[in-house]
């Protein structure tokens, strides 16, 4: 039997590979209108948080939450993350009350039934860019920039097979964060001849769902001061945005993992003693 | 309950007065304590214990999920969130829900290969596996509506996809759509009769269940031979060996649902999910949960008319064959002998069986085009093949391996490495 099951294992596994190399010849064979994205595949970055021991770096974060007050925050909202979370990073609680009040938020009705705008509190969210979807839209040239909440969970290149039988032991779940640093890297690339980019966006190969997207190159070497001495570069930048983001989509990563391992310890352990129990139960019956 | 007599005293006085007023103690005695098993069970039975333990979790993180929930287009997306992020160990309980459903599904397909395999759907059990499938079906629904809860994107082109199946149907798919929908198109009424339906339909699950645990503990369960249990010395004592050996795999079970449930919680679930539902925008691929994709595939191979049935409809017919065939699988297979352990041929076909099902889960994660649609439609074939022509073919012409005489032969014969059985094997090699 296990020569059989070994045998269609085999056999399914030829076939799924055959499949994969006949994509890939297609692909290929069209590389100034490519029908399948990304074009180029997202590199893996080393994430701290990657791992059954994983978890962030919270300079690294800091970093991340600069570029996006600085940079990403012009277009994209962020609207399920609040300031309060912000303790997280590192930040004590008076810093998030000064970090907060650095925004306007509006509020209201008051007795007068007018509303008002006030400074933001530790309790309020990051306020968006733009009053609706609609606004963005209009001020974006139609494609509405997507919120940044889950952007890291809502965002992964398709591992295909087998690759995507190998993730699970090795624990990859860092494709979006991966994605957001490819994207962010992967301008200023010239397009295959014979491509044609549409007017008004801009190639870059790293993107999900076609050949160009609606924004620009955000981010650039030296764009955001660090005071922390890392490096000011666009890999620096990308990976740390990234991060942040992750940070944004999952904040109890951290606890997630640590909880995890103190529950497979004690399985093991426990399934060790259940083992034990049955083979003395079992000893004096065949079976 | 099989059959034999209680073998319940009561020893103490409170023991004594409820016996005589509601003998509940003595049916959980007799169906969980005495209850004899053959002593030959592997680990493949035990996947029912397992399916329990797994609902009793899915309703347990369920009716806590509820009360942080809200079931409305505008609120339901950030409701989960809200979870996510601020309810006390809120992340924990939703992936132990989403991840919990899949867990459910690998349990549900490990149980009904091993039923297959072992031929567990057999007379005296045909209503034993017609209720197994009854709950597959409940399941299925309770698992595609609580899909669509979160609100994203693929909740929300999901549910237009799979009730657009019902408008194949001439003449009644349209009011069958607009009934499951409240409406037109997916919106608010379907959110929130899903919700409904998905907080009741799991406890229509568990009554199924208790029908199902009934028939069982009726007919005894199978075991590996496939022969029936005869004398004494063929069974133990549910508790403590069926027990603690259930345990054992329960523990291993738990292991791994861990595994994903703290290291890949997303794993299982698509990125979109994690975009709010617009209905101006359609996802690249629609593709449901994993435990769909065999059907799914199914449901696409159909790409050409067959007579006056568009291809649309013979898809949808397919998919719901694909279930429906289930049903009659106790008198589609003629054989004599219960388990594929003495029967070859069928156990080839059983592993390609298996094969196949697996080429199609991923042929159904696959866009439909090219080679893609061909092998689902091979795999298809095959799928409907393996129950209405292989089955009812190779139980007439195969010819079956000598059964043992009884459960304990079989036992004997295997533990003491083919000697003749009572001869136990040398004392030097004994501990």
């Amino acid at each position: 039997m296990k020569k059989i099951v070994l045998g269609l294992a085999a056999a399914g596994l030829g076939t799924m590979l055959a499949f994969g190399t006949a994509n890939a010849a297609e692909e290929a064979h069209n590389a100034a209108e490519p029908t399948h994205f990304p074009i180029k595949e997202p590199a893996e970055v080393n994430w701290s948080f990657a791992g059954p021991f994983g978890h962030y770096d919270k300079q690294q974060l800091q970093r991340g939450l600069k570029i996006y007050k600085e940079v990403c925050s012009a277009c994209h909202s962020m609207h399920l993350v609040a300031f309060r979370s912000l303790e997280e990073l590192g930040y004590t609680e008076a810093q998030v009350k000064a970090f907060a009040a650095e925004y306007e938020v509006q509020d209201g009705p008051n007795a007068e039934g007018e509303m008002f705008t006030r400074k933001a509190l530790p309790s309020d969210y990051f306020p968006s860019p733009f009053p609706n979807a609609q606004a963005a839209a209009a001020a974006n040239n139609g494609a509405a920039p997507p919120d940044f909440s889950l952007i890291a969970k809502a965002r992964a290149v398709e591992r295909g097979f087998p690759r995507f039988v190998f993730d699970i032991a090795t624990q990859y779940q860092e494709g979006g964060p991966d994605y957001i640093h490819a994207l962010l890297t992967g301008y200023g690339e010239t397009p295959p001849e014979g491509m044609q980019i549409p007017e008004g966006t801009h190639y870059n190969p790293h993107f999900i769902s076609a050949k160009s997207l609606a924004m620009a190159q955000p981010l650039q070497d030296g764009q955001v001061t660090y005071d922390d001495g890392a490096p000011q570069t666009l890999s620096q930048y990308s990976q740390d945005i990234a991060a942040f983001l992750m940070w944004a989509a999952e904040p109890h990563l951290e606890e997630r993992k640590k909880t995890g391992f103190r529950v497979m310890v004690f399985l093991v352990l426990f399934a060790g003693l259940v083992y034990v129990a049955k083979r003395r139960i079992w000893a004096d019956v065949e079976h | 309950m099989s059959g034999g007599h209680s073998s319940y005293t009561p020893s103490t006085g409170i023991e004594k007065w409820i016996d005589a007023r509601l003998p509940l103690p003595r049916l959980v005695y007799d169906s969980f304590v005495a209850y004899p098993v053959p002593r030959n069970l592997n680990y493949a039975y035990a996947f029912g214990g397992i399916l329990a333990i797994m609902l009793v979790s899915q309703i347990l993180t369920g009716v806590v999920l509820a009360m942080h929930y809200a079931a409305d287009t505008g609120l339901a997306f950030n409701s989960v969130e809200k979870i996510m992020r601020d309810v006390n160990s809120g992340w924990l309980l939703r992936y132990l829900h989403s991840n919990g459903a899949s867990m459910f599904f690998l349990a549900v397909y490990v149980h009904i290969f091993r039923g297959l395999y072992y031929g567990s759907y057999k007379a005296p059990r045909e209503l034993l596996w017609i209720l197994g499938v009854i709950i597959l079906l409940l399941m299925m629904a309770t698992a595609f509506m609580g899909y669509v809860l979160p609100w994203g994107q693929m909740s929300f082109w999901g549910a237009t996809v799979i009730t657009g199946f019902f408008t194949a149907f001439p003449i009644i798919g349209d009011p069958i759509q607009q009934l499951l929908l409240g409406g037109f198109a997916v919106d608010n009424p379907t959110l929130n009769r899903f919700f409904s339906l998905h907080y009741l339909l799991p406890f229509m699950i568990a009554g199924v269940v208790v029908l199902h645990v009934w028939a069982l503990h009726v007919a005894g369960q199978t075991n590996p031979t496939g022969i029936e249990v005869k004398s004494k010395t063929d069974t133990v004592a549910f508790t403590p060996y069926a027990t603690v050996k259930d345990a054992f795999g329960l523990v291993l079970f738990l292991i791994l649902f861990a595994y994903f449930v703290f290291y890949l919680p997303n794993f299982m679930g698509h990125p979109d999910n994690y975009i709010q539902a617009d209905s101006l925008k359609t996802p690249a691929h629609i593709v449901p949960e994993w435990y769909f994709l065999p059907f799914y595939a199914m449901l696409r191979a159909i790409t050409f008319n067959i007579g006056p049935i568009n291809s649309k409809l013979g898809g949808v017919l397919t998919m719901f064959g694909s279930i429906a065939i289930l049903f009659v699988v106790p008198w589609l297979d003629t054989s004599k002998v219960r388990s594929a352990v003495y029967r070859p041929w069928y156990k080839l076909f059983f592993w390609l069986f298996i094969a196949n099902a697996i080429m199609l889960g991923w042929l159904g994660s696959r866009p439909a085009e090219g080679l893609y649609t061909l092998f689902s439609q091979f795999g298809t074939a095959y799928y409907f093949g393996f129950f209405i022509v292989i089955m009812p073919l190779l139980g007439l012409i195969e010819t079956p391996r000598r059964l043992p005489n009884s459960i304990t032969e079989a036992v004997l014969a295997k533990t003491s490495g083919g000697q003749p059985a009572g001869v136990a094997a040398a004392p030097e090699t004994r501990a």
